[in-house]
């Protein structure tokens, strides 16, 4: 907060009220990018993004391939920080934190190719996911199964729904399971905003139908962004879309508003497919 | 060891109460313990200490490296240093022949300092390798034990160059002398069964689990809230302490110390050891030790008896090397785990 406080505009005309100033330093808001880019060489995969996502939002990232979609969630998450701009993760300026400090603030995201443990059991996975958001990482006392923690280890198996491959180690998993998985890891600890980075990439009908369950029912102070290419998924648990071209933010509105949108459908939905 | 199960993650705190299911878990543990208890009953001084007391030690250093490799996947040939360090702190700290170096400090004072000063060698040499990875991790590492070796060869006013140390006294505490063969034997024992107790249990702790998850995939690590490169060097310290305890042991048992002690044909036989027993169990080191110690030990009567010059015992190490590692990647104890697996479908298929 305090760095919320240095990043006032100077000089500009004084803002009167509390409610203005909150919202210039973008201390409302649960993600607020400014002036985010993103170069790779000569090439900007993202050029001065500016977002805000409010607590609780639910918002779908949308753009064809290499709109810098990816990478827009990889500047939050720090695993590549941007080359200009600020992140600010309920207001708090991240920028330059490392990915570890960002998920301790309660920042999750899910990955568009599993990147999971794969000789280590579901079971241990999310185990490490839960120890990961606590105290206690370092310890050399190993945990007991009446430990707290191993109940919420437990209900997120659940949650996911493989229970029965609990102690089977992930590398003999099926995709999808891996990618239910995926999801549990990112729901671990008291998560306050996750992304989801395609998460319904190789699913099967079923399975969607259990993912679109799981996202609409988490709870509601939760927020997320979530990139995904299947429209059936991704339109019917948002409540707004930030549509992406060439790396940079091209629409922004509500599901029904940016389907019916020509130009994104021109652009995006092939004209008239959708 | 209960090797047939480790290959299949043990579910976290699972079993604690049941005594008799611990008891048949670690069967074959509990069976080798006391079969090494009881050894000295049955054996000469020779077969303790040379063959025995040497592999315990050796597998204790091999340890260090099978904790930081096999979990942590960091291949780090700064271990036999760590142990070499050690012993030459507890020579200059302590007692030798030496009277103009040693500074013959009691053996309370210089054990735990030698461990203090090699134990913060080895997290020094973690912080400055624990960002790379693989053959950047094995070249950094190599880097300090040539360096370590070096220093010790042209170092006269500290590690005595080339000619080391010699007469180093074990201690004498509790009216024993921990010289003579069968109290070094149990002392070597008990700190080597340590060790391994200590690095099993350490697996399935927090520490252990989320180091296994740097090795399979540092970058998720770090996304759901680990400093992997803090876990990393914390790692270090916790194998530098094994092989600290180790080098002590090794001067002890070995009564001198020299740059060879841990020297670059140091360095690559511990790591012959730990990849020939297996990196993927602790007990894979003291399997690998016990292979070195015995090819070490007769390897040269053999070559001799069948009219080759025994000198030529490095030629058997390194073809057996070879042969492992074509054969079992995973080393003796892969071995042993498939043929394991493979009796195991041969029961099902004759019960069918």
């Amino acid at each position: 907060m305090a760095g919320a406080r240095r990043n006032l505009p100077k000089g500009n005309k004084p803002l009167s009220t509390v409610a203005e100033r909150i919202a210039a330093a973008g201390a409302g808001n649960a993600i607020e990018l400014r002036g985010v880019s993103r170069l790779f060489g000569a090439l900007a995969a993202l050029s001065d993004i500016t977002l805000s996502v409010r607590p609780g939002e639910r918002r779908a990232v949308l753009g064809s391939n290499g709109a810098g979609k990816t990478t827009l969630l990889n500047c939050v998450t720090g695993d590549f920080p941007p080359t200009a701009g600020t992140v600010r993760f309920f207001g708090e300026d991240v920028t330059t934190l490392p990915p570890h400090e960002r998920t301790r603030r309660g920042l999750r995201r899910t990955y568009q190719i599993s990147l999971l443990f794969q000789r280590l059991s579901v079971r241990d996975n999310v185990y490490l996911a839960c120890r990961g958001a606590s105290r206690g990482r370092f310890s050399l006392i190993r945990t007991r199964a009446s430990d707290a923690i191993m109940q919420s280890v437990a209900d997120l198996i659940t949650l996911v729904h493989l229970e029965q491959v609990a102690d089977r180690l992930v590398g003999e998993l099926a995709h999808g399971q891996q990618r239910q998985l995926e999801i549990a890891l990112a729901l671990a600890g008291a998560p306050r905003f996750i992304l989801f980075d395609e998460p319904a990439a190789g699913l099967s009908p079923n399975e969607r139908g259990d993912l679109v369950a799981i996202l609409t029912a988490l709870p509601p102070h939760i927020g997320y962004i979530i990139i995904e290419h299947d429209m059936d998924v991704a339109l019917r648990v948002v409540e707004s879309v930030t549509m992406m071209h060439n790396g940079r933010i091209f629409k922004e509105g509500a599901p029904r508003a940016i389907e019916a949108d020509p130009e994104v459908q021109q652009l995006y939905l092939g004209g008239g497919h959708g | 060891m209960a090797l047939s199960e480790t290959g299949t993650a043990r579910p976290i705190g699972v079993g604690g109460d049941a005594l008799s299911r611990w008891f048949s878990d670690h069967a074959p543990t509990l069976l080798l313990g006391l079969l090494l208890v009881l050894l000295p009953a049955a054996t000469t001084d020779f077969v303790l200490d040379q063959i025995v007391g040497w592999t315990l030690v050796l597998g204790m250093i091999a340890l260090s490296l099978m904790f930081l490799a096999g979990y942590g996947g960091m291949v780090s040939l700064v271990q036999m240093t760590v142990a070499g360090l050690a012993g030459y702190s507890i020579t200059v700290l302590g007692a030798s022949s030496l009277p103009s170096i040693s500074l013959f400090w009691p053996w309370w004072v210089a054990a735990p300092l030698a461990i203090l000063i090699a134990v913060a060698f080895g997290t020094l040499a973690g912080a400055l390798s624990a960002r790379t990875e693989g053959i950047y991790t094995i070249m950094i590492t190599l880097a300090l034990a040539s360096a370590f070796f070096y220093l010790t060869l042209q170092n006269w006013s500290i590690f005595n160059g080339f000619n080391g140390f010699t007469s180093i006294p074990a201690p004498i505490f509790l009216g024993v002398n921990w010289k003579s063969a069968l109290p070094l034997y149990y002392l070597i024992l008990f700190c080597a069964g340590l060790s391994y107790t200590a690095v099993l249990y350490v697996s399935r702790a927090p520490f252990g689990i989320a180091l296994q998850g740097t090795r399979d995939n540092p970058r998720r690590m770090e996304a759901i809230g680990f400093n992997v490169t803090a876990h990393r060097i914390a790692a270090y310290a916790f194998a530098a302490v094994i092989a600290a305890i180790g080098g002590i042991l090794l001067v002890w048992l070995n009564n001198q110390i020299s740059p060879g002690t841990a020297g670059i044909q140091a360095t690559i036989d511990l790591l012959v050891i730990a990849v020939v027993g297996g990196l993927g169990h602790p007990i894979g080191a003291f399997i690998g030790a016990f292979i070195y110690v015995l090819l070490r030990t007769f390897a040269l009567d053999a070559l001799v008896a069948v009219g080759l010059d025994g000198r030529r015992f490095q030629t058997i190490i390194g073809l057996g090397f070879l042969i492992i590692v074509l054969f079992s990647p995973d080393g003796v104890i892969g071995l042993w785990r498939r043929w394991l697996a493979r009796a195991a479908t041969s029961r099902r298929g004759t019960s069918r």
